[in-house]
This record gives C-alpha cells, sequence and structure tokens, in this order.
C-alpha cells in the first residue's frame, strides 16, 4: 500500500522559493498518478505561511518550526528530514533542485540509501516506480531514469514544472524534533537582495564579451522591464564585468526561464549547457556567422547597443 | 587566534569526463553515449579541486592524495594531476565498477578510504557527464563526516574548516570541524596548468592501481545500482529558428517584439 508522497518545502527568510510551488504541483500529479497522499514538509518556518501550500494539493502540512532549522545546515536538514522520513514512510520525496534541495537530496539519498534522480525536467510513473527526465553531457543528452527502490527520491530542476493550483486538505501538523548530533556551524548569510534569482527568472537577459566593458545598463533596463535577471557569459565574468554568481553555463548556473536573450554572446558549447532548456532563445550578435544564432528561436544581427534600447522601448509599447 | 600551521592530509576526488567541446552521440544500446571519438579531461570541477588541494598543501604542508573510480584510461586524468603537483594517485578499476550509480560509486571511493587517514576531502559539485551533484554528499555521508558544498572560499585553522558557499542570490559562511568534505564552485580559484618539470616529476610520483577485492569490498556489495537509465535521445532541436530581417534597426526590434508577443507568447 502506497504511503504517500512527500514534498519538501524550501524557504529563505520565512518566504518560500519559487520551486516550492512546483515541486508541491509536481508531487500532486505524482500522488494522484499513485493514488495517495500529498504531504507537504515545511522546516524552520511558521505555520501561518505553510497554511498557503494546501492550494497546491497538500492534504497534509508537516511543520517543523524550530529555531535550529531556519538557516539550513545539511546535518539538521537531514537528520530531521529522515526521522520524518522513517515515519511517515513515503514511497516518493520530491525537493527542488535548488542549491539547498540538491545538497539535501544528495545527502539524504546516501543516509537512506535510496534512488535519487537530481535536476530531473519531468517525471511519470511507470508500474508504480518513478522515471525522471533528466538532462546531461551539459544539456546536450536527455535521459530517461529509472529509480529502483523505496522511498524514491526526485529533486526538480527550478523552472522546469508547472504550478497548478488544486485545493488539498491541508491539515497542520507541527512535529516536535530534535535535530540530532551535529557538526556544521552556520556562521553568516549575506544575499543581495532586489533583482530576480537568476535560476527562477522566467526572462533572462545575459550579455558576453559583446558588452565590451562592466556597463550593462542597457540590458539590464531590457531584463527590469520584464521583470526578469542579468545573466553573464563567462568570458563578461573573467573580465571582471559581472560577478561570479551570474554566470550561466557548464560552469555557471543552469536556467531555464521561459525567455533568454542573449546579447554579445558567441555561443560556446558550455554557455548552451547552461541555458538549452530554455523556452524561447533569443540571440543578438553583429557577427551573422556566430554559432549562437544556430540554437537560437529568434536572432537578430546587429550591434546590440543599438538594438536593445529599441527592444525595450517596442515592449513599453506594449504595456 | 590565528591557528598553529598544521599539516593537513588531503583526498581528492577525481572523475574523468568527456570533453565538453566533445561531439556526443548515442551508442546503439540507447543507454550510454559512444566513446570512441570522445577527448577525455578531467571534470573541470574537480581541477578546482586539485589546486585547491595544492594550494592547501603549500600553505599548511601535508599531502594531497587522487582517487578516481574509473577504466584504466582514467589514470592519464590522474597522471595530470600529479604533474599539477599532487603527490599520489589511487585508480580503483574493476569491471564491477562500471555497473554502479552514483551510491555505488561512493560506497566504493568511501571503503576505498576508510583506513586511509586524512583531514579533508574535496570533491567537484558534478561531474560534467552525468551531472549529478551526488557523490561528494554520499561519500561524506557514508564516512560520518560533515559536508559542505558548491564552496568558492576556504580557510583552515584549529582543527577546523571555514567554507564560503554559493546559495541562490548570495554566500553563505559554515564552519565544520576536521575531518570534512567539501564540494567546488567556479571562483574558488583558477587551476594551474601542469608544468614540463611537473609532468616529467609525475612520472615517478606513486599510481596504485586497485581492484575491488583489494579495498576489501566484495562486488556484489558494491551494490546493485538503485537507478538506471532507460533511454537516452537529443533535446528537441529548435527547428524553427528564424533571423529576423528588417530594413532598419528599428524595423528588426520592432518585428522581434511583434514575434515574442504574437507568436511565442512569452511578452
Ligand atoms: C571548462 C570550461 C568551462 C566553461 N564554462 C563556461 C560557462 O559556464 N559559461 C560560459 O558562458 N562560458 C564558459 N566557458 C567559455 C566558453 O568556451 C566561451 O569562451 C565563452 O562562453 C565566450 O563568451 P562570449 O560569448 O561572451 O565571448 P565571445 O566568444 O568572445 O563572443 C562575443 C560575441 O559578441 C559579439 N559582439 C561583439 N560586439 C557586439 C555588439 N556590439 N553587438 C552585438 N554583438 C557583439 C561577437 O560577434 C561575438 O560573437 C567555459 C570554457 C571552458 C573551457
Ligand atoms: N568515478 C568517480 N571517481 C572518483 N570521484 C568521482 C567519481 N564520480 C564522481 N566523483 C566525484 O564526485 C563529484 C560529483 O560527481 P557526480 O555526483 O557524479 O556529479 C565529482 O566532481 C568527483 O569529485
Amino acid at each position: 500500500m502506497s504511503q504517500g508522497v512527500l514534498a519538501i518545502a524550501e524557504q529563505s527568510d520565512g518566504v518560500f522559493r519559487k520551486v516550492t510551488y512546483e515541486a508541491l504541483s509536481e508531487g500532486k500529479r505524482i500522488a494522484d498518478s499513485l493514488g495517495c497522499d500529498l504531504t507537504a514538509l515545511v522546516l524552520g518556518t511558521s505555520e501561518n505561511i505553510s497554511k498557503e501550500l494546501a492550494k497546491y494539493g497538500a492534504d497534509k502540512i508537516l511543520v517543523a518550526e524550530t529555531r535550529a532549522l531556519y538557516e539550513y545546515t545539511t546535518d539538521a536538514y537531514t537528520n530531521v528530514v529522515a526521522d520524518i522520513v522513517s515515519k511517515e514512510k513515503p514511497v516518493v520525496i520530491i525537493s527542488g533542485a535548488s542549491t539547498q534541495g540538491r545538497d539535501l537530496s544528495a545527502r539524504l539519498a546516501a543516509r537512506l540509501n535510496a534512488p535519487l534522480a537530481m535536476d530531473c525536467i519531468a517525471l511519470r510513473v511507470e508500474n508504480d516506480n518513478l522515471i525522471a527526465t533528466r538532462s546531461m553531457y551539459g544539456g546536450k543528452i536527455l535521459a530517461d531514469v529509472a529509480l529502483d527502490g523505496k522511498p524514491q527520491i526526485a529533486a526538480i530542476r527550478p523552472n522546469s514544472m508547472n504550478i497548478t493550483e488544486s485545493a488539498g486538505a491541508g491539515s497542520i501538523e507541527k512535529l516536535d524534533v530534535d535535530v540530532g548530533k551535529t557538526e556544521l556551524q552556520f556562521i553568516e548569510k549575506k544575499l543581495d537582495t532586489g533583482r530576480v534569482e537568476l535560476t527562477e527568472a522566467d526572462v533572462v537577459v545575459s550579455g558576453g564579451r559583446g558588452m565590451g566593458g562592466s556597463d550593462f545598463s542597457v540590458i539590464e533596463e531590457l531584463a527590469d522591464l520584464l521583470d526578469g535577471a542579468v545573466g553573464a557569459s563567462r568570458a563578461a565574468v573573467d573580465e571582471g564585468w559581472r560577478s561570479a554568481s551570474d554566470q550561466v553555463g557548464q560552469t555557471g548556473k543552469v536556467v531555464s526561464p521561459n525567455l533568454y536573450i542573449a546579447c554579445g554572446i558567441s555561443g560556446a558549447i558550455q554557455h548552451f549547457a547552461g541555458m538549452s532548456s530554455s523556452g524561447i532563445i533569443v540571440a543578438i550578435n553583429k557577427d551573422p556567422e556566430a554559432p549562437v544564432f544556430s540554437k537560437a528561436d529568434y536572432g537578430i544581427v546587429g550591434d546590440l547597443f543599438e538594438l536593445v534600447p529599441l527592444i525595450t522601448e517596442e515592449i513599453k509599447k506594449l504595456k | 587566534m590565528k591557528g598553529r600551521l598544521q599539516k593537513v592530509e588531503i583526498i581528492v576526488l577525481l572523475k574523468q569526463v568527456p570533453a565538453t567541446e566533445s561531439f556526443v552521440e548515442i551508442a546503439d544500446d540507447g543507454v550510454s553515449i559512444k566513446t570512441d571519438r570522445v577527448n577525455w579531461v578531467i571534470n573541470p570541477y574537480d581541477e578546482f579541486a586539485i589546486e585547491e588541494a595544492i594550494q592547501i598543501k603549500e600553505a599548511h604542508g601535508g599531502s594531497v592524495t587522487v582517487i578516481s573510480v574509473g577504466p584504466e584510461k582514467a589514470s592519464e586524468a590522474i597522471r595530470t594531476a600529479l604533474a599539477m603537483g599532487a603527490d599520489k594517485g589511487v585508480l580503483i578499476n574493476d569491471p564491477a565498477a562500471e555497473k554502479c550509480d552514483c551510491l555505488g560509486i561512493a560506497r566504493i571511493l568511501s571503503e576505498a578510504l576508510r583506513n586511509v587517514p586524512f583531514d579533508l576531502i574535496i570533491a567537484g559539485q558534478r561531474a560534467v557527464d552525468d551531472d549529478n551533484f551526488q557523490v561528494g554528499p554520499a561519500v561524506a555521508e557514508f564516512l560520518s563526516i560533515p559536508h559542505i558544498s558548491m564552496v568558492i572560499k576556504e580557510e583552515i585553522a584549529d582543527g577546523k574548516i571555514r567554507c564560503h558557499k554559493v546559495v541562490e542570490g548570495g554566500t553563505v559562511i559554515l564552519e565544520a570541524p576536521l575531518p570534512a568534505l567539501f564540494t567546488t564552485q567556479r571562483g574558488l580559484n583558477e587551476p594551474r596548468y601542469a608544468s614540463l618539470p611537473g609532468i616529467m616529476k609525475a612520472k615517478r610520483k606513486p599510481l596504485d592501481i586497485k581492484t575491488l577485492a583489494d579495498i576489501g569490498l566484495d562486488a556484489a556489495k558494491a551494490g546493485k545500482p538503485k537507478t538506471k537509465i532507460v533511454s537516452m535521445k537529443f533535446p528537441p532541436e529548435r527547428k524553427d529558428g528564424r533571423i529576423i530581417e528588417g530594413e532598419s534597426a528599428q524595423a528588426k526590434a520592432a518585428e522581434l517584439v511583434r514575434a515574442l508577443s504574437e507568436e511565442a507568447k512569452v511578452i
């Protein structure tokens, strides 16, 4: 008898990350295919904000509200989640493949000796087992991976799955948790506030060496207008024009926005490794032979400093 | 308090992977890639690990051992690490290991390290072939030591390691007692190239090749894989890609915005 799907919510400073809603929505779809319940697990924050998760199909919401879990540390979280798993006995665990979700799911899978599919872009159930679709070889291959064993853990790539509302009973259960033996000590956190997080943004506008310097204002304006994030190629980061956290690609972030606009980026394979799963790709480059055009949905040949402000003006007209 | 310099025994987990520029083709079995035309390199995140290990050794003293589970060919990658400045290499080469998934590989690595004294293990955040992000944390779990992932800066003092790790939108600083494991993120360092004298020296450095039996692991125990690739395909091509033409930059911009709004419906 199926014991249900457990979706792990992720909060930062008491606010759920977008991938939480994606994990719940996907968890609900999996629970429906398995004919079982969906339980949401919230760590380190309040009952109040947790109620909201009922809207995404959670039948039960477990809340472990203790100060020790407010900031994520691998050992405290793994201890607590492993305890909950041993009590709840879920057949499937879904988490986001955010920095935190990847870290936790990897350690948890080893603790539970359980199969894990990382960075999934699609999930389905076959004969009561999960099949996860995930990208490999820097996005050059999509592989279907069959999971075998219990529980089956899937960490889903942010921005790859739909958020769907469906009412769940959402009964809240407060847990008394013991974080157990821990060795990691949280010292401090520094967050740059303001702009949308690259991996969660619906629109990403990126600049490369073609930006010619650290003045990214033309693409920042376009990104702001679209509530998007600004990314960069490695060349732009190496030049010191942007911080390493803006880098998109194999040694940077993997993004899957609905719209990716590459400005002054040639389209190296290592760059594609970070954005090939984007919905629509637009390339703006003055070199008609630039490889980026071969993988773009729309390309414009021309000077980005002329084109980007014009595009921004045209979009303003729409709004 | 500034810690007394203390030798650090470091282990680096290294995987040999196809270079990103490699042309990837799906093999006839449909669940693996053709390897004949692949150019094999050290996983770029493991290069950061090797570089950091050498820098720690240079600052504190100690030694760097590189360990890999892989085919015979992976010894080339280990030699490169030795040429960069690592001291010792271990390759675990066993047909039974080929069938392992991440947990199996992590089990083998942790068994191989069980009786080796170490203070620190450094792994890549992920291998750029399977992109799994799993082996580092799993090795730490099997060895019951703490781990910190996605590290861009570390300091070792007084038997502890303090790491700056990147998270969405910022950085977090965490501290762990040694022995510990951390995984690398770009920004940590710029890996050096192997120098010619380094390459000459590497030829005389020890590189042990071991089987699972040598590390006391029953091949059957390495575990039946719990994850298995059942099919592979290429991502859908962007067939309908087109270049937006127009008389002027203004016209092209207007046409792009129209297409994004009316055809693609993304704005
Ligand atoms: C191990 C490894 C890992 C790597 N990881 C990454 C990674 O994570 N991310 C990444 O991006 N790269 C990565 N790279 C680097 C990658 O190979 C390329 O070197 C890099 O992506 C090039 O950046 P670029 O396109 O900005 O620069 P370039 O290749 O120099 O291209 C600049 C482009 O701008 C165009 N241009 C110039 N001026 C203008 C203008 N005014 N208007 C319009 N167009 C203009 C030019 O025509 C050109 O096409 C990696 C490389 C290696 C070896
Ligand atoms: N076969 C292997 N041998 C040694 N180290 C490995 C192996 N596979 C993975 N690793 C290490 O684990 C990291 C993450 O790999 P993965 O979990 O496969 O993405 C790599 O960067 C290596 O440091």
